[in-house]
């Protein structure tokens, strides 16, 4: 999915997925070396939400176990947070990345998600988030200070 | 006994609301509203029209409660009553206060401008409706405030873009009836 190289931002992508699987949010941070279409981030997400029940099925443990938390590879480590209501917030960062801050900042992007878009009466349950600017902005504010990036 | 019955916990918690819970009701309220109206100019109106409902019934409430033993002393003069409304009042209902102006070149005009509403706080217009500013509730609020105390004017809610912000600010424009006016003059109060 994506080559080997320096990237400007700790942080490479954030996706969003709704109990069903349909990916609402999607935020690139880094230029990839491939292009994908909007139709392969929605496969991407529909995959991983399938893999997601599949791994919490799988776990050889009595009790509930959850799906995949963290997911690592050569060039990138992939970060989960599910929430009780179903909705996955997923992050993929440099590899070797602090668990503890990365998954700060996933609460606080849950956080964000509750107050500037499910507060918004003009926000479709489910849909694709398209309209809510203040969500816009406070995320890209949460990843400016929370990640010394520009954006 | 019944949770509803039950007094609220803290004495400092007795005059708060959760924030939360006031934004889910106030999202359900414009999209129960949106479904009846047809332009943003009418869903403005009928949030106002709520908002002016609450601020009649807001003054008397105020002027019972927000001195305890003594009653709140009637207001006749339009500037220091603006300044119970910008101050006063705002700090009882958004735990700040706003900014009160005049206008410069009409002497009936003035402005209540606060850098971000409150009950506006987690809701992004989409681009379609560009026109809407639901702190028209605040604004009708106002409105009803001013008619109780026998102050009438027109109210409006305006949002001002400014550099320094990336939300624009939310003015809610003042304009008093000539009789009122006139009424000061003749009394000097």
């Amino acid at each position: 999915k994506m080559s080997e190289g320096n990237f400007t931002s700790p942080l490479y992508s954030i996706f969003i997925i709704n109990k069903s699987g349909g990916l609402i949010f999607h935020k690139d941070l880094v230029q990839r070396k491939v292009r994908l279409t909007s139709n392969s981030y929605l496969q991407i997400a529909g995959v991983f939400h399938g893999m997601y029940a599949i791994t919490s099925q799988l776990a050889p443990t009595k009790e509930v176990s959850s799906g995949i938390k963290t997911l690592e590879a050569d060039c990138m480590k992939l970060y989960c947070f599910q929430s009780v209501t179903g909705t996955k917030f997923i992050v993929t960062t440099e590899p070797n990345r602090n668990d503890v801050e990365i998954n700060e900042f996933l609460s606080q992007l849950y956080s964000l998600y509750a107050n500037y878009v499910l507060k918004n009466p003009f926000y479709d349950l489910e849909q694709p988030i398209h309209n809510c600017d203040k969500f816009q902005i406070n995320l890209n504010s949460l990843i400016e200070n929370m990640f010394s990036v520009s954006l | 006994m019944n949770i509803v019955d039950r007094q609220l916990p803290d004495k400092k918690s007795k005059n708060e609301v959760s924030l939360s819970a006031y934004t889910l009701l106030f999202s359900e309220l414009i999209q129960y509203n949106q479904r009846k109206v047809t332009h943003i100019k009418e869903l403005e109106r009928r949030l106002a029209d709520i908002g002016y409902s609450v601020g009649v019934r807001l003054l008397e409430y105020i002027a019972w409660k927000d001195k305890g033993d003594k009653y709140l002393k009637r207001e006749t003069n339009t500037v220091r009553f603006l300044q119970f409304i910008a101050v006063t009042v705002w700090k009882l209902l958004f735990g700040k206060a706003a900014t009160l102006e005049r206008s410069m070149d009409k002497k009936e005009q003035f402005m209540i401008t606060e850098d971000s509403t409150l009950v506006d706080k987690f809701i992004s217009v989409p681009k379609d409706m560009q026109g809407l500013n639901c702190a028209s509730l605040v604004g009708g609020l106002v409105e009803g405030l001013l008619d109780a105390a026998e102050f009438p004017a027109r109210v409006s809610t305006h949002s001002v873009s400014v550099d320094t912000q990336k939300t624009p600010r939310t003015v809610i424009l003042i304009e008093f009836n000539a009789s009122v006016l006139a009424r000061e003059q003749k009394y000097s109060l």
